[in-house]
């Protein structure tokens, strides 16, 4: 059937537009009086970034990935995959694509190899290209040997590098990732991380749609939250995590200079007035030292034990005014590190606790 | 391997899709549908779609003669018929439940519709290929009944061109039909779709009769004209040249007006389905 053509050229061009991806003022209406699951969404995707798009469900990331991917029409704003729109040159937008989806839907009257040689054949791969890169391909992720299986002998893992081998057979320009995650073992996630970071080295564009922080904070460059249609954040996972409110501070260490006794530090006074208590042990009470530093709104005492306490400082702090308000307090910094909340915090911060 | 010579225009320009890229993504899906048939399914698909019209051959052109039941030239008028009959059925069912079960249960139907074609093109794929097993069905059965009826095969007369114009017609008007029957029918109500449309679509489309000796039941006849395989069996009839059969303009109009009609309401369902 399609066998090689002259071009002796297979997948997509090299891309050509600053952005890969450019959304702008999305909106999408389901049905002519439902409700509107996307209600103008910006954001822009460079070439080579790992992006996230994060949002609770129905926040409007599966409709949004479904317009780039050319299977949601948009009632409102434009879509572009490297300059081209959505709506108008479908073919070329999937040229450039490929999806690993929420559900696997491998081609289930197929061998393992055939999904993959069908799919290239797709993308008008010569009969040989199909088979040579195919073949590569399932050695990349570990299912050689495996190839003359029917697809639905293979487990939930095996599935899910199948279809990422399949997803990359026809070298696309931008790899888009739903959920891809989700109920899949250890093993096979670190191999999914594995590959996707392999992929950006190699100039592939993604962008990954998750609910697991903890995967989105290791792999994205930067992350788009979404909650009832709109983006409500978009920054490095590192910017997210400041827009906790109450975590932009310190946590420190200290231990009394001439550390004999533990200083048994209980509750702090209130850091505006000094400590009017007879400190115990030489030293002064570290909540109340650490509250006088510039900067410092509050002061808190998290734990102490084995003459070591540990006192958040909340605020602005400078370390040097920190260590020199430690000093004059008779106190030594034994450790000093920046508070950081996890980005579930900056999730639920910003999406709020209600179930959906 | 495939190191391609760098297309990318200096004017930034995104190249769009090459001409030959939806033919090619198109014969590829459809050659995905021919291995799947030929080689992963050949006896099921053999079975699903000939059982049925061999059983009618037999019983009612076989059987019922040999019982004295019916008139032993009975099975000449039939066979027209059935061709006809497994043509348009064995079409409509390999497009709506394959579609069914793709776009509700499987997903599978979501690669395809990321291949670089229109969506609208893997509905036509599916009409094409369903098709395809039709008219295969279809002429399977003559050489079936030259062994099951009881006179064998009257082809002298037969127009050759005629009839694999008018069964495959017939094909792919079937094959609309499943596609609008695959799109609007929702899923866990396809079985019941079955029943309603597959039995009067069987018994109210002149194959068990030709179609003009229904002039003393007018009604029925007129009701009869809704049903394209009325014109199929008329035409394969014509066709093969055993028996009367309606005025031949009728025959292309009714097969073409069909493929049209369920053809547009097909496609548009599907890209219903396909796109949200």
């Amino acid at each position: 059937m399609s066998s090689a053509t002259a071009s002796g050229s297979f997948g997509p061009p090299p891309p050509v537009a600053e952005d890969a991806i450019v959304v702008e003022g999305l909106r999408k209406r389901y049905g002519s009086s439902g409700d509107e699951a996307v209600k103008g969404i910006d954001f822009r995707v460079r070439q080579g970034e790992i992006f996230g798009l994060l949002g609770p469900n129905g926040a409007g990331k599966t409709t949004t990935i479904g317009v780039i991917t050319t299977r949601v029409r948009p009632t409102g704003g434009r879509v572009l995959v490297d300059g081209l729109d959505v709506t108008t040159d479908q073919v070329a937008v999937k040229l450039r694509l490929a999806v690993v989806p929420q559900r696997p839907n491998l081609d289930r009257s197929l061998s393992a190899i055939e999904n993959l040689t069908f799919h290239a054949a797709y993308f008008g791969f010569s009969r040989r290209a199909r088979r040579e890169r195919a073949l590569e391909l399932l050695e990349q992720v570990g299912l050689q040997g495996r190839e003359n299986d029917r697809v639905d002998q293979y487990s939930g893992g095996m599935a899910q590098r199948l279809i990422i081998a399949r997803a990359l057979i026809h070298r696309p320009q931008i790899l888009i990732l739903d959920e891809p995650t989700t109920g899949l073992d250890p093993q096979s996630r670190l191999f999914l991380w594995d590959t996707m970071r392999e992929l950006q080295a190699q100039g592939t564009t993604l962008i990954l749609t998750t609910h697991d922080m903890a995967e989105a904070d290791q792999l994205c460059e930067r992350i788009a939250i979404v909650d009832h249609g709109e983006v409500i954040a978009l920054d490095t996972p590192r910017g997210l995590r400041r827009l906790l409110p109450s975590e932009r501070g310190v946590e420190v260490v200290v231990v009394a200079q001439d550390a004999v006794g533990a200083p048994d530090a209980v509750d702090a006074d209130d850091g505006a007035t000094p400590s009017s208590g007879a400190p115990t042990v030489p030293g002064d009470d570290p909540a109340a030292a650490i509250g006088r530093v510039p900067g410092v709104e509050r002061a808190d005492v998290v734990s102490s034990a084995e003459g070591r306490t540990t006192v958040r400082a909340y605020g602005a702090v400078e370390a040097g005014d920190l260590v020199a308000g430690l000093s004059d307090a008779g106190l030594r910094l034994v450790e000093l590190r920046q508070l950081e909340g996890s980005l579930e915090d900056v999730f639920v911060h910003l999406t709020g606790r209600e179930l959906r | 391997m495939s190191s391609a010579p760098v297309t990318a225009t200096p004017d930034r320009t995104p190249p769009g899709a090459a001409a030959g890229t939806r033919r090619r993504a198109f014969l590829a899906i459809l050659s995905r549908d021919l291995w799947v048939t030929i080689r992963r399914e050949p006896g099921g698909f053999l079975a699903q779609a000939l059982l049925q019209p061999i059983f009618f051959l037999f019983i009612f052109g076989r059987v019922l003669p040999e019982i004295g039941q019916a008139q032993g030239s009975y099975g000449s008028l039939l066979l027209p018929g059935v061709m006809a009959l497994t043509a348009i059925t064995v079409s409509l069912q390999n497009v709506a439940l394959p579609l069914v079960i793709e776009f509700s249960f499987t997903k599978e139907i979501e690669d395809r519709l990321l291949a670089p074609l229109p969506a609208w093109a893997v509905g036509v794929e599916k009409i094409v290929h369903a098709a395809l097993r039709g008219i295969f069905s279809a002429f399977v059965l003559l050489p079936i009944a030259a062994v099951v009826l009881p006179d064998g095969l009257q082809l002298g007369g037969a127009n050759w061109i005629a009839l694999i114009a008018v069964v495959a017609g017939g094909a792919v008007a079937g094959g609309c039909l499943g596609l609008v029957m695959g799109t609007v029918v929702p899923a866990n109500k396809i079985n019941i779709a079955f029943a309603v449309i597959l039995t009067p679509l069987l018994f109210t489309g002149a194959t068990f009769y030709p179609w003009s000796s229904l002039d003393s039941l007018r009604w029925f006849q007129v009701v009869t004209l809704l049903n394209p395989l009325t014109y199929v069996s008329e035409g394969a009839r014509a066709a093969i040249g055993t028996g009367e059969h309606m005025a031949t303009w009728a025959i292309p109009l009714g097969i073409v007006g069909s493929i049209v009609v369920f053809g547009v309401i097909g496609l548009l369902g599907f890209r219903r389905r396909a796109i949200d």
